[in-house]
């Protein structure tokens, strides 16, 4: 492990840093590097609007990773997030379509489609113990078909109600938008789940050793399942968040989301094994991300070198931190 | 018991595949509307060759205890390679497609790299060079285009003497030259026995890292030579990012239908192949049936779905619930 | 023989795990041409040491000397390499491949760089035969073969590597009778060629038909070398049990036959074939031990109770009404009661990277929590309570509970479930790997516990303690209660007589399924 490497930086660093998780103080750092880089090529980088925006713009990543998150903390993963997301947006703005009572449940319902999707990963996962990797890799293709033949292959005509609207971009408080509002709720929501709750101590214990979780009384499987269905519903909400923004769904709105979820919740420091990691990693993971796509956009980075460097930038934290121990 | 039963058991995850593969033909080529024709063979064949060729990938690695999300990206990423070398004379042809293949086999090699040397989970480490492999063939394609040696892609992809479809003699051939001698190998079985029980491997003074390796790079190399006939087919490439996780995903499917083990160690490329051949051609049942081809997706997420819970059927005949948490 | 050099010697070898001393300056040579028994107790280092010598574990300290030159293994292949073979307690074959390929694996046979499949064949039928095993089929499945077959081709694969020592590690303990008889003509005829063999049993009566020499094992020491044949039965059996230290075990009730209804009543429980018709009884304040060979059942038992196994016949009674029991947390709900602590801390009684705070109320989580919440306040008093009762030593709540010694940690285990005040505790060899001090304050704290009320089931591997500390023991054998101890019934030799069959009981029958523990 490279432990003593981070340790030699962390040990560098202001004591209230050293105290934190060396991953998530790394995090921290990179993201002040970003900002310190990002301000070379503009001014406006560091202006209070730029950042505001920026964290807008990361609320809707925020809200997806939370999930991921918690699947990741049990040692399992998510792949169904393209398609909950998808999902979400598109049955939300489907039920728009049904008047005023159509457009009142929109929400819940575009998030309970989730949910739903997320249920049946967790009986898979928890009750028939099939691979996490490969259930949520099916229920993602099933999403995706049952998508399009609902929507005939195309961007559905429907769009979101004004209440989607407002959640994504209204602003109830001045000057914070209300995205950001709904992922603070969300995040400080997850944080007393994480540490104040019977819940979120058996998710860590399952993560750890389930064997060890289980015999000592804990029914692992409830809690793998609704796991996954806060996974779902809240990948979902970032589509339904998605929705409002762009004001439709569309198509293929979450495959951007697969990849910098799970990347967001790694690099915060959250070990893919399961069993350790906090909040406030995630927090950071998903701002990096965000900062890093939003200077490869203003440097006019096409796709092309988005992905490579994303890639490359996930393996090399992985490589850094993410290493599984040695076997002898 | 006699030799045979035990060849028969052994084969039998392959051979029910063949089997699945057989009977979905069969109503295939009866209900299609121009019966069961050369032509009707060689157009499924192409597209079936397409998906066997990334299945026998994913097939290597899963035998390892692994998986690598990347090999959709791989085929995509050389099939935009392909659309700019593999043209021009003969030799300028030949040495695109040894660049290709290089590539797919150099992918693979990143992969192994990074899933054995520097221990990291093959899920999130092959879904992130999968990114890479994709930003590279949208640097190469940013929009679809390009060519390809029309003679030989006709080829390849026609017929031989009037009835056998090329490719199907082609990826005869790779099987032979790749598959073949990999499974019969010492690193071959180094694979298998990594997959099956690495510490009882381990204790036995097997190879290991070696072994995994070597699967994770032939897998690249597969999923280039899928990548080259997809160019051959489609006479463009194109960085399509939806197709490229589809084979992945496809890929798995077919894997399993034909009789790979997800936890490693047992299986073999040409019950994937069957697997690939097969979940086609359940796939196109829906055309010749009249169906909207709106329901296609569905119809194949519905397989894989129930393809992937078939092995949870072996869960309840454990007796003590302690085995759940191995 | 004495005049003979050895073949191979090993000097001071030491090998700790952590905290705890596996081996300890042991010393051992082995001579060609003749079959070394080595004995000792569970956790005697006997395993360690031909780890060591196989090349899975490097010593810590000492050297080995093979054909008068120093020798190391980096590797279970180097010490292959240099002609020592193991086969090992748990199995190392690959079930997912054949026989053949098995019995060939670390260096088969090849042409054109390819496994030669015919010449595979042949040296695997060779070894077969050679093992005395041509009824398997070189082309089965290693996962299709019943364990006592596997353990046939796990000899046949460790003589197709041409070994000059070859080690047996309770090679015989999934065998049946015949298999055995069989075995041991091929070790004596490899005696003969002139192989050295070391041979790791339990079974007196195997050892004293096969074996040239024996050395006796105990906490990590070689304690005796002597010629078979020259001492008896209890003499070996006082090595074994040594005179070094005696442990203090609390002072015993007088049994008081109450004839309350009992707390916890099992009634022909049968389960797969590792538990046989198996009926007890405790009453509240009553210690029961279980005792027998490793790997009777005892294990399986205790799972039973505790919800884990499925298709259980037979029926459980707590406060004598039956109940069923699905689950460990429906096992371990009020209503029932019950509370175990098994048999392998590091992976089934606790999370090691998470904090001692957060394992010790792990088990008792519905009880510290309102809707979900954990009463945090609630929380750190009983915590409190629990680290004070056991006396856990632990530089502060918020660290690692891997960082704890052995002792500690087990500690933290059992205070964990103390942390619901349970009735009913089991309890899988709680005191292995731990030191003698730790020892002494879990048999005080059963005992104080029994008093108070519980009713506890005690599974040990080490005699003394059923000895010290229990009110009736039961000895299993292939899964059946052989025999019941009470009171001054209690002694070593009524133990170990009847967990090995040394008086005059017939030549065990070894099931399929007896697979032996890790030792």
């Amino acid at each position: 492990m490279s432990e003593t490497t981070l340790g030699g930086i962390a040990g560098r660093m202001p004591k209230f840093i050293r105290r934190a998780d060396p991953a998530v103080a790394t995090a921290f750092a990179c993201i002040v590097a970003l900002l310190l880089l990002g301000s070379l090529y503009s001014r406006s980088f560091l202006s209070p609007e730029y950042l505001l925006q920026q964290l807008k713009v990361a609320s809707f990543l925020g809200v997806i990773a939370t999930g991921m998150m918690l699947v990741i903390l049990l040692g399992q993963i998510d792949l169904s997030v393209p398609w909950s997301v998808a999902t979400g947006a598109m049955m939300a703005c489907a039920a728009a379509a049904y008047g005023p009572v159509g457009s009142a449940l929109a929400i819940p319902f575009g998030i309970l489609c989730g949910g739903a999707i997320g249920i049946v990963n967790g009986i898979g996962v928890a009750y028939l113990r099939i691979p996490s990797m490969i259930i949520t890799l099916a229920t993602n293709a099933v999403a995706q078909g049952l998508m399009v033949v609902y929507t005939g292959g195309f961007s559905p005509q429907d769009s979101a109600t004004v209440a989607m609207r407002y959640l994504a971009t209204g602003f109830a408080v001045p000057a914070v938008p209300n995205a950001v509002i709904i992922w603070a709720l969300i995040g400080a929501a997850m944080v007393f789940v994480l540490t104040r709750t019977s819940f979120g101590r058996a998710v860590y214990g399952i993560g750890n050793r389930e064997r060890a979780a289980y015999l000592s009384g804990i029914d692992t499987r409830r809690v793998v399942l609704i796991a996954f269905a806060v996974s779902g519903g809240l990948s979902a909400f970032g589509g339904v968040l998605l929705a409002g923004y762009a004001s439709k769904a569309a198509q293929s709105m979450g495959d951007a989301y697969l990849l910098p979820s799970i990347a967001a919740v790694v690099l915060g420091g959250t070990s893919i094994l399961g069993g350790r990691g906090s909040y406030l990693g995630t927090v950071a993971g998903v701002i990096l991300i965000t900062l890093l796509q939003s200077i490869l956009s203003v440097m006019q980075m096409p796709e092309a070198g988005r992905q490579i460097i994303y890639g490359v930038v996930i393996v090399a934290m992985l490589l850094l931190y993410g290493r599984t121990p040695a076997s002898r | 018991m006699k030799d045979w039963r035990y060849w028969l058991a052994e084969q039998r995850g392959t051979l029910l595949a063949f089997a699945i593969f057989i009977v979905m033909f069969a109503i295939y080529s009866a209900n299609h509307p121009a019966g069961f024709t050369a032509n009707v063979v060689q157009t499924a064949a192409n597209k079936g060759v397409l998906l066997a060729f990334v299945a026998m990938a994913q097939t290597l690695v899963v035998i390892t205890a692994g998986i690598d999300l990347s090999v959709g990206m791989i085929f995509t990423l050389t099939n935009c390679m392909a659309s700019w070398l593999a043209v021009g004379t003969g030799l300028e042809t030949a040495f695109g497609v040894a660049a290709v293949l290089g590539t797919g086999l150099l992918c693979g090699a990143v992969n192994g790299a990074i899933v054995i040397y520097g221990r990291l989970q093959p899920i999130v480490a092959t879904i992130a060079t999968g990114a890479v492999y994709f930003g590279l063939a949208l640097l190469l394609r940013p929009v679809p285009g390009g060519s390809v040696n029309e003679d030989l892609a006709d080829f390849l992809t026609g017929r031989f003497f009037g009835v056998v479809p090329a490719s199907l003699v082609a990826l005869f051939v790779v099987v032979l030259v790749v598959w073949v001698p990999f499974s019969r190998s010492e690193l071959g079985r180094a694979a298998y026995a990594a997959g099956s029980s690495e510490t009882a491997a381990y204790m036995s003074g097997v190879p290991i890292r070696r072994g995994k390796f070597l699967a994770y790079t032939l897998a690249g190399l597969l999923a280039a030579i899928g990548g080259l006939f997809l160019t051959f087919f489609t006479y463009t490439g194109e960085a399509a990012y939806a197709s490229g996780n589809a084979y992945t995903l496809f890929s798995i499917a077919a894997v399993v239908l034909g009789g790979v083990s997800l936890f490693g160690g047992k299986g073999s490329a040409i019950g994937a192949i069957f697997g690939a051949l097969a979940f086609r051609t359940i796939g196109d049942l829906l055309f010749v049936f009249d169906f909207d081809p709106l329901w296609q997706p569905l119809f194949q997420g519905v397989i894989l779905l129930i393809a992937v819970s078939l092995g949870a059927f072996a869960l309840f005949r454990v007796r003590n619930r302690l085995e759940w948490f191995l | 023989m004495d005049g003979v050099a050895p073949l191979f010697r090993m000097e001071g070898i030491s090998k700790r795990y952590g905290g705890v001393r596996a081996l300890e300056k042991a010393d051992l040579s082995v001579t060609a041409g003749s079959i070394h028994a080595i004995l000792g107790e569970n956790g005697a280092g006997k395993s360690t040491l031909i780890k060591v010598m196989a090349g899975v574990v490097a010593p810590d300290e000492g050297r080995m000397v093979l054909d008068g030159r120093e020798v190391t293994f980096a590797s279970p292949a180097a010490a292959n390499q240099a002609g020592i073979v193991c086969i090992f307690q748990e199995l190392s074959l690959i079930p997912e491949l054949s026989v053949a390929d098995n019995i060939v694996i670390s260096d088969p046979p090849k042409r054109f760089g390819m496994i030669d499949r015919k010449a595979q064949r042949r040296i695997a039928e060779e070894a077969l035969a050679r093992a005395g095993a041509s009824d398997i089929h070189p082309l089965a499945l290693v996962k299709d073969l019943p364990l006592s077959r596997r353990q046939m081709v796990e000899i046949a694969k460790a003589l197709a590597r041409k070994p000059r020592i070859l080690i047996l590690d309770e090679a015989t303990s999934a065998l049946t009778a015949a298999d055995v008889a069989k075995i041991f003509g091929v070790l004596k005829r490899l005696r003969e060629e002139g192989l050295a063999l070391l041979y790791i049993s339990h079974r007196m009566n195997e050892i004293a038909e096969l074996a040239d020499q024996c050395t006796v094992f105990r906490n990590g020491r070689n304690v005796a070398s002597y010629a078979a044949g020259s001492k008896s039965d209890n003499e070996v059996v006082e090595l074994m049990i040594g005179r070094e230290y005696s442990h203090i075990f609390p002072a015993k009730p007088a049994r008081s036959l109450s004839s309350t209804v009992p707390v916890l009543e099992a009634r022909n429980l049968s389960w797969s074939d590792r538990l046989d018709n198996i009926s007890l009884s405790i009453a509240a304040g009553e210690v029961v031990g279980l005792g027998g060979l490793d790997g009777q059942g005892q294990r399986e038992l205790l799972l039973a109770f505790f919800g884990v196994l499925r298709g259980l016949s037979g029926q459980i009674l707590i406060d004598g009404k039956p109940v069923s029991i699905a689950s460990p947390s429906a096992a371990s709900d009020d209503r029932i009661g019950m509370a175990l602590i098994p048999e392998d801390r590091k992976t089934e009684g606790l999370m090691l990277p998470m904090t001692v705070r957060e394992n010790l109320s792990f088990a008792a989580l519905d009880r510290l929590s309102k809707g979900g919440i954990i009463d945090r306040a609630a929380e750190q008093r009983l915590i409190d309570d629990m680290v004070g009762l056991l006396a856990i030593k632990t530089a502060g709540l918020d660290i690692p509970v891997g960082a704890l010694s052995g002792g500690n940690q087990q500690k933290v285990v059992i205070a964990k479930w103390l942390m619901r005040q349970p009735r009913i505790i089991l309890l899988n060899d709680p005191t292995r790997g731990i030191d003698v001090g730790t020892k002494q304050e879990l048999y005080q704290l059963m005992r104080k516990l029994a008093d108070a009320g519980a009713a506890i089931l005690f599974y040990s591997t080490d005699y003394d303690e059923l000895i010290g500390c229990c009110d009736r023991v039961l000895v299993l054998y292939d899964g059946a209660v052989k025999r019941e101890l009470a009171g001054a019934e209690i002694t070593e030799h009524a133990l170990i007589a009847s967990a090995l069959n040394i008086h005059g009981e017939a030549a065990p029958k070894h099931g399929e399924g007896m697979k032996g523990g890790p030792a």
